[in-house]
């Protein structure tokens, strides 16, 4: 595809991001479970560096929109571009490779490893080593060992998790678990982020705290995050574009001004005005 | 007020090991090349090295993958009749013994690990309880094959005639070589993929795992040391018959690691070593033995229901290091305690 002839279709994308192939392109996306459509005609495109929101009532399908992103399930309808390339048929860690990751609404963590291991499975990837050369300990298993160490430590002390590094992550708190799988997933090291439901159980002061950081790590990667959340001051806070789900399907997309002014979303968190009486 | 914690650097932590297991070594071969072991003690001594490669090998797939094989036995004999034949085929030959030896035993395990892949890619589709029976059924099959092919095999009476070559000095060095391979394989990336699967599937999986090549490979991996376990049974038995690699035998190996706590090698070195030696030090009880052998087990299941070590593993270095720190003042600031902690589990 030409970068420069690319035009964006359904247009979320921050300026600074325009002139670039978009990280992600969604079409037509759609999934039926059995009878039911739980996403339907679902068109978004993510620019380079956005920070992009989903938004919308319980049960709208906005995890099932990451479950579809990562080939957890595979689409029913439409196509999917990363980066330029289509993710049809690829496995979910294929999809991890090709730059996409992902946290979870319900922390998955591998809770019996430590803070670090954690990290460096994350960056499994990135290191190259092959059996022979653990068994033998040759100095690749050396070298890419003590980078993956530095690294893993270098990407937690962004959330100030360097001291935690040797804690089980199953006696993390709430919080710090919820950080440890974004730096997990960080250590990847994606082209794009979702996030499912980041600030879910944090109080005020720690999801404040979350969205400097979700802007840092923007700043610093220069990767894209995509976010699905109930908190709207973080939605509104951080995100540049959102889009709003209902039943399956986009009813609105657009700034956080826009979105908050547009009476069809009210409509979709408040009901209809006057509807709920007589 | 900074006080380091002092650490031993890695090659000195090697060259410990190793040291020490040099001298575990010529003391065994001391002992018993002096004559003050009995037959039966001597033997011993070799069935307890061919468990404990059973348990640790079994252990990567139930304590470190956290799946349920029922099979290992059916590996441990595909080994014990590769190894038999080509020790019995090249007994006349000009090849040198030590040479037999080291060629019989790594083919006895890549002939395992074959028959681990072949199994192991249908089988790791299916989970818990589905993958104990359709690996339970496989080791039938592959013991109802040896019977069978009786032309190569011997069939039900038995591959006959292996030349007994386990000597303690083999047995003790496999043993060192097994333990060692997997515990390198296990700090490795390789060893956390293949942690990461027992941990949680899903997010192993989104963050770039290849699911499937890690529980095919911890499967043919584990395959790989039961074929060698296998190889030395041979040589220990100089016999081989079909009834010796049943359903029980798999059930004695798993029996070991989960006592041993599952995911911990020191805990399945410590288990098979008490196990195997158990009905020979009860001998004297006669018919009570076994009755205080199961009562054993029962009584450590209660009160230690994740075995003997948990997930904890022995480290002479980390040991060494307390020993070093002891007389440092207590400080802990948070990155010291944490850097303890650490040494624990490394290494």
């Amino acid at each position: 595809m030409d970068k420069m002839a690319w035009m964006p279709s359904n247009a979320l994308i921050p300026e600074r991001d325009l002139q670039k192939l978009p990280i992600l392109d969604i079409r037509h996306l759609g999934i039926d479970f059995g009878g039911l459509t739980a996403v339907d005609d679902f068109n978004l495109t993510i620019g380079r560096t956005e920070i992009a929101g989903l938004i919308g009532p319980n049960g709208a399908g906005k995890t099932t929109v990451f479950n579809l992103l990562t080939n957890v399930y595979a689409p029913t309808r439409g196509s999917i571009l990363l980066d330029g390339r289509s993710t049809a048929g690829k496995k979910t860690y294929q999809l991890n490779k090709m730059g996409i990751a992902r946290t979870f609404q319900n922390i998955r963590l591998f809770k019996a490893l430590t803070v670090e291991e954690n990290v460096q499975i994350g960056l499994h990837n990135a290191m190259r080593y092959s059996v022979g050369d653990s068994i033998l300990r040759l100095p690749a298993y050396w070298k890419q060992e003590k980078q993956a160490h530095e690294q893993a430590l270098e990407l937690l002390s962004i959330f100030d998790m360097r001291d935690m590094a040797s804690w089980k992550a199953g006696s993390l708190p709430y919080g710090a678990q919820r950080r440890l799988e974004i730096v997990r997933a960080l250590a990847t090291q994606p082209g794009i982020l979702l996030l499912d439901e980041p600030a879910a159980g944090m109080n005020p002061s720690e999801t404040a705290e979350l969205m400097d950081n979700i802007r840092k790590i923007r700043d610093t990667f220069q990767i894209a995050i995509m976010l699905i959340e109930h908190d709207m001051n973080l939605v509104m806070g951080i995100c540049e574009g959102i889009a709003v789900l209902n039943y399956g399907s986009i009813i609105a997309k657009g700034t956080p001004q826009e979105i908050k002014q547009n009476p069809v979303v009210i409509e979709a968190y408040l009901g209809k005005k006057g509807g709920a009486q007589a | 007020m900074n006080h380091t914690y002092k650490k031993i650097p890695m090659p000195i932590r090697y060259l410990i090991n190793t040291a020490l297991i040099a001298l575990l070594l010529y003391a065994g071969n001391a002992v018993i090349s002096s004559g003050i072991t009995n037959r039966a003690q001597s033997s011993l001594v070799l069935q307890v090295g061919i468990y404990i490669i059973l348990a640790v090998s079994l252990n990567i797939v139930t304590g470190y993958l956290g799946q349920l094989p029922l099979g290992h036995a059916g590996f441990m004999a595909v080994g014990a009749y590769t190894c038999g034949i080509f020790w019995k085929s090249a007994a006349g030959s000009a090849l040198p013994a030590p040479a037999a030896i080291v060629i019989g035993l790594v083919l006895a395990g890549i002939m395992a690990a074959i028959f681990g892949v072949i199994i192991g890619v249908p089988a790791l589709r299916l989970k818990g309880d589905y993958l104990a029976i359709i690996t339970l059924g496989f080791g039938e099959i592959i013991r109802i094959l040896i019977i069978n092919l009786s032309g190569i095999t011997g069939g039900t009476p038995g591959l006959m005639n292996i030349p007994k070559r386990s000597s303690f000095l083999v047995v003790y060095l496999a043993v060192a070589i097994s333990c060692i391979a997997i515990h390198m394989v296990m700090k490795s990336r390789h060893g956390r993929a293949i942690l990461s699967i027992r941990e949680n599937e899903i997010a192993a999986e989104s963050c770039g795992i290849h699911i499937t090549y890690y529980k095919v490979f911890a499967f043919a991996l584990s395959a790989f040391f039961a074929g060698i376990a296998g190889g030395l049974y041979a040589g220990y038995q100089g016999l081989l018959t079909p009834s010796g690699f049943d359903f029980m035998t798999s059930i004695n190996i798993l029996v070991m690691v989960v006592l041993g706590g599952m995911g911990s090698m020191a805990g399945s070195v410590i288990a098979a070593t008490v196990l195997t030696s158990l009905p020979l030090a009860l001998q004297s009880l006669n018919t009570f033995r076994m009755v205080i052998y199961s009562v054993l087990l029962v009584i450590i299941m209660i009160f230690k229901p994740s075995g003997l070590m948990g997930t904890y593993d022995f480290s002479l270095s980390h040991l060494l290091e307390k020993l070093l720190n002891i007389r440092q003042p207590r400080e802990n600031s948070p990155a010291q305690t944490a850097d303890k902690k650490a040494g624990k589990r490394n290494g």
